[in-house]
């Protein structure tokens, strides 16, 4: 199945029809409103200043001439900075939000380069822009661990994922490894990397007494209230968190410190506050992905099969978080092998805290791992998707649980017979068209099934018979309120014109992050949930005279904008009918996902088989992908066109990781050299092919409506397809991203 | 200082330059005029998000002072529409899923309409053939060549080009 010329699921708008995303006509229009486009009377806009130590301590601030520049409203340090406690770090209690615990400007302590020392309010942009440049700071700078050898140095620590050490052993890999027919055995490297969403972070915050409105960029708008609440010491329920539309995420807009600061900045002005991060300021406060260096071993026997896989290496973080860019996870269920050996290890970097980035340890995890089976493909002169196929795991290696549904062979036959591998020749450098080279390459993609915990809804029938699903979930143009309100009129048989799906708001129900790729089945499984529910209630309702009359919630389904008896048809009442019978304007439930247990009784992970073709000048040393092609294997699909958009948006985020991004750091400070889109290069129309994409659309059995999760899984795969698709073009194997003209030459 | 200069006319309607001087035009629409609809992405003119129309020529509005469009004309993508009826280009973007979150897509939409101007004035690109020529064709190559200015991450490349290309189809815009 593919996104093009799909033929559509039925027609009518439900789970699995190509329905054009719901807000395509605001969003044209450019009438969308975004965080810094809310107005408000007397609204101040705030400008930021960056520390330019990485540690130490803040010895002086001069504010005078910033206070006496024009339409300042007040400057913003930690001397006059309301308290606030520190953050609640993310996983410390359910709705903690934090990235890391640090207290924010409530000290004169430098944690790292670019931390804000002061925030300046004024009454236009342009005047807090010029008063931010006119604050002085003077510093006590301390010795600090800016590079990753030095951090390494300093000793590290085995980085823990889901309360676990990252750490697996299944029998003895490095004797297995040297005892291999084949063995190859290298290090890669994995540079910083930034979500560089189009919009910069940015919230306008208003405070009315003691409640507090925030309209914020945000994937986590629950988690966001009940941290600012818990950080100013106020009721959960006094602090409103809007985000209706946000300019793209990738698993950068959680809480960072620019939020607190803006709310204690509209605390002490008594104004409504906007701050619109700057592109530069962005990357000072919000960590991306962070570098790492990752060692794969592979032996195998000469049949190709893999005797020892050995994933191990060092991420950088800081003392204050708990996360880990967990690469190695991607080989935990990857491939049968006799041994495996997986180890992450973290070392303590005086830096801003890193985060989660699309698909986090997966995307740059299987760089590696896929570029070293490609090393063992060539080593052995056996085709490389024959020898991932010949290494298919019957169970998963390391849990030994059963795959819910794994159809990855099945991807790899139709995508190779799509992109017609069978006529590559596996020679490196053979194939050249003028000056340029021309090679093809394949990796394996795959991404962790998650489904959360937190799934609530409220769903309300109107007397009219139309629906309202409330849920505070996210798009951030993803499609989740387009493929959800599919899923909703499917599951109350209505016509999708007659739902309404309300999410992005902290009031709504629900405790849904869009992180994981898990939304889509975390909110499924609580709409299903509501689903039941209500028809519980409408069977409370039902009169006499109904034709429903009598009949329990398990005899009776959603059919035709009512209710009928399963497999009887003719039994029916409207929605409207029973509502008017009832005397009712409306029915509200409110009703809870069970808990996602399938995640603990299986092995469950979307699947791909990525394929590209590029052409690397031989003359210049660029690399351009002229053909590519993932082949998916990710359970039911809600909604080919945004689904399409999710598997594209992904492969292009690949290619960047592949030959272009990274966040460039001064290693003897710290210090962020390229904070912006002019020296940081993501992939731009020209860099972009027509991408195909296909997929087996085969349902998992084990999850709500058959669906696994997409948005992160192409992002996986892609940069090892790129550069094997580069060895095989120009016998270079480079295992060190980007892949920059400078390592082809 | 407002009256001093001649005003701006941003959609059909005549706007006072702004009294600081520093003020960019996009900073102006955002800030002073509310329509929030032309995007800041940057503010180095690196993204393209704040492309507008000054004088039917597309520039991106955070390099441009406020002051500099004093006599002229700016159309933003406010002003694409003709009432309710959508610019074709809006409609092929909907239609052929030429955005995500939708953050970039204003921009795209006047740069594209812009770019569309330049094809028709045979305005070479650097991925143009024959520099002669007095007429260009908007090959694929062509289209995104003159597309890349603007940055899109979420990836609607495809669908963006080819709502591009159904609106100014034949291969000539």
């Amino acid at each position: 199945m593919n996104d093009r010329g799909t033929t559509a699921a039925g027609g009518r708008g439900w789970v699995g029809d190509p329905v054009p995303r719901l807000d395509g006509p605001l969003k044209v229009r450019g009438e969308a409103p975004f965080a810094a486009e809310f107005a408000y009377d007397g609204l101040v806009h705030a400008a930021l200043v960056h520390s330019t130590i990485p540690k130490g301590r803040v010895t002086a601030l001069d504010t005078a001439a910033a206070e006496a520049a024009p339409g300042v409203v007040l400057v913003m340090t930690h001397h006059n900075a309301p308290r606030m406690r520190p953050m609640p770090l993310s996983g410390t209690s359910e709705k903690a939000g934090g990235p890391d615990d640090l207290p924010v400007m409530q000290d004169d302590r430098v944690r790292w380069n670019g931390q804000t020392i002061a925030v300046v309010l004024a009454e236009t942009p342009e005047q807090a822009d010029h008063a931010a440049s006119l604050v002085g700071a003077e510093y006590d700078a301390e010795p600090s661990t800016t590079s990753l050898a030095r951090a390494k140095a300093d000793g590290t620590h085995t980085a823990v994922l889901f309360g676990h050490e990252l750490h697996v052993e299944v029998g003895d890999a490095e004797a297995a490894l040297a005892a291999a027919d084949v063995a190859v055995d290298a290090t890669y490297r994995t540079p910083y990397q930034n979500h560089n969403a189009l919009e910069p972070h940015a919230l306008t915050v208003v405070w009315h007494g003691d409640d507090l409105v925030v309209h914020d960029a945000s994937q986590v708008v629950v988690h966001t209230a009940w941290t600012l609440a818990h950080m100013f010491g106020i009721e959960e329920e006094r602090v409103h968190v809007t985000a209706p539309y946000v300019g793209g995420h990738f698993g950068g807009k959680g809480v960072w410190s620019h939020q607190p600061l803006a709310v204690a900045a509209a605390k002490l002005a008594g104004r409504p506050v906007r701050l619109a991060l700057s592109r530069k300021s962005v990357y000072r406060l919000v960590g991306g992905r962070s570098l790492t260096e990752q060692r794969v071993a592979i032996g195998a026997s000469a049949d190709g099969r893999f005797e020892a896989l050995i994933h191990t290496g060092t991420s950088a973080h800081t003392r204050n978080d708990a996360l880990v860019e967990a690469f190695p996870f991607t080989s935990r269920s990857a491939y049968a092998t006799r041994t495996l050996l997986i180890d992450c290890q973290g070392a303590y970097q005086d830096m801003l805290t890193p985060s989660t980035m699309r698909a986090p340890g997966e995307a740059v995890g299987s760089f590696a791992l896929e570029s070293a089976v490609d090393e063992v493909a060539v080593a052995l002169g056996l085709d490389p998707v024959e020898l991932r196929i010949r290494n298919e795991p019957a169970v998963d290696p390391t849990s030994g649980r059963p795959f819910s549904s794994r159809h990855v062979v099945e991807a790899w036959r139709a995508g190779a017979e799509r992109f017609g591998w069978a006529k590559r020749n596996p020679v490196p450098g053979a194939v050249r068209e003028g000056e340029w080279l021309v090679g093809t390459g394949c990796a394996a993609a795959s991404h962790l099934y998650v489904r959360q915990p937190g799934g609530r809804a409220r769903l309300t029938l109107t007397a009219d018979g139309a629906a309202t699903v409330e849920i505070a979930a996210h798009d951030a143009g993803m499609g989740t309120a387009t493929a959800q309100t599919q899923v909703a009129a499917e599951s109350l048989a209505l016509p999708p014109d007659r739902v309404t799906i309300r999410f992005a708001d902290s009031t709504l129900p629900g405790l849904v992050a869009a992180l994981g790729s898990s939304q889509t089945v975390t909110v499924a499984a609580t709409v299903l949930a509501a689903r039941r529910a209500l028809v519980a209630e409408l069977l409370t309702l039902v009169g006499t005279g109904s034709p429903l009359a009598g009949l329990t919630p398990d005899e009776v389904g959603p059919h035709d904008a009512g209710l009928a008896r399963l497999g009887d048809p003719g039994r029916h009442e409207s929605y409207a009918s029973i509502l008017a019978a009832a005397g009712r304007a409306d029915v509200v439930v409110e009703a809870s996902a069970p808990p996602p247990t399938e995640m603990a009784e299986w092995s469950m992970h979307s699947y791909g088989a990525m394929f590209c073709e590029v052409r690397v000048s031989a003359v210049t040393g660029e690399a351009r992908v002229s053909r590519f092609l993932g082949s998916l294997d990710c359970g039911r699909v809600v909604n080919p066109t945004t689904a399409g958009g999710q598997f594209r948006g992904g492969i292009i985020m690949g290619m960047g990781l592949a030959l272009t991004e990274q966040t460039l750091v001064d290693e003897r400070n710290g210090r962020i050299m390229n904070p912006g889109l002019g020296e940081y290069h993501i992939p731009v129309h020209l860099d972009v092919p027509e991408i195909d994409v296909i997929w087996t659309g085969v349902p998992d059995p084990r999850s709500p409506l058959g669906a696994r999760g997409i948005g992160e899984l192409t992002i996986t795969g892609t940069g090892a397809a790129i550069a094997n698709a580069i060895h095989n073009a120009t016998g270079k194997r480079v295992r060190e991203l980007p892949i920059t003209p400078d390592k082809l030459l | 200082m407002a009256g001093e200069n001649p005003s701006i006319r941003i959609n059909g309607t005549a706007v006072d330059p702004p009294d600081d001087p520093r003020t960019s035009l996009l900073d102006l629409l955002r800030e002073r005029l509310g329509l929030h609809g032309t995007k800041k992405g940057c503010d180095q003119g690196a993204c393209g998000a704040c492309t507008v129309l000054v004088d039917g020529a597309r520039v991106v509005s955070c390099l441009l002072l406020a002051a500099q469009c004093a006599g002229r004309e700016v159309v933003t993508v406010e002003g694409l529409a003709q009432g309710d009826e959508p610019h074709p280009l809006q409609r092929a973007f909907v239609e052929h899923d030429g955005l995500q979150c939708g953050y970039c897509t204003p921009g795209q939409i006047c740069s594209a309409v812009g770019m569309a101007a330049e094809v028709r004035r045979g305005v070479p690109s650097s991925v143009t053939r024959d520099l002669s020529a007095d007429r260009v064709d908007l090959t694929h190559d062509e289209l995104r060549e003159r597309m890349s200015g603007n940055l899109c991450r979420c990836g609607a490349h495809n669908g963006i080009v080819a709502a591009v290309a159904a609106t100014y189809a034949g291969g000539r815009a």
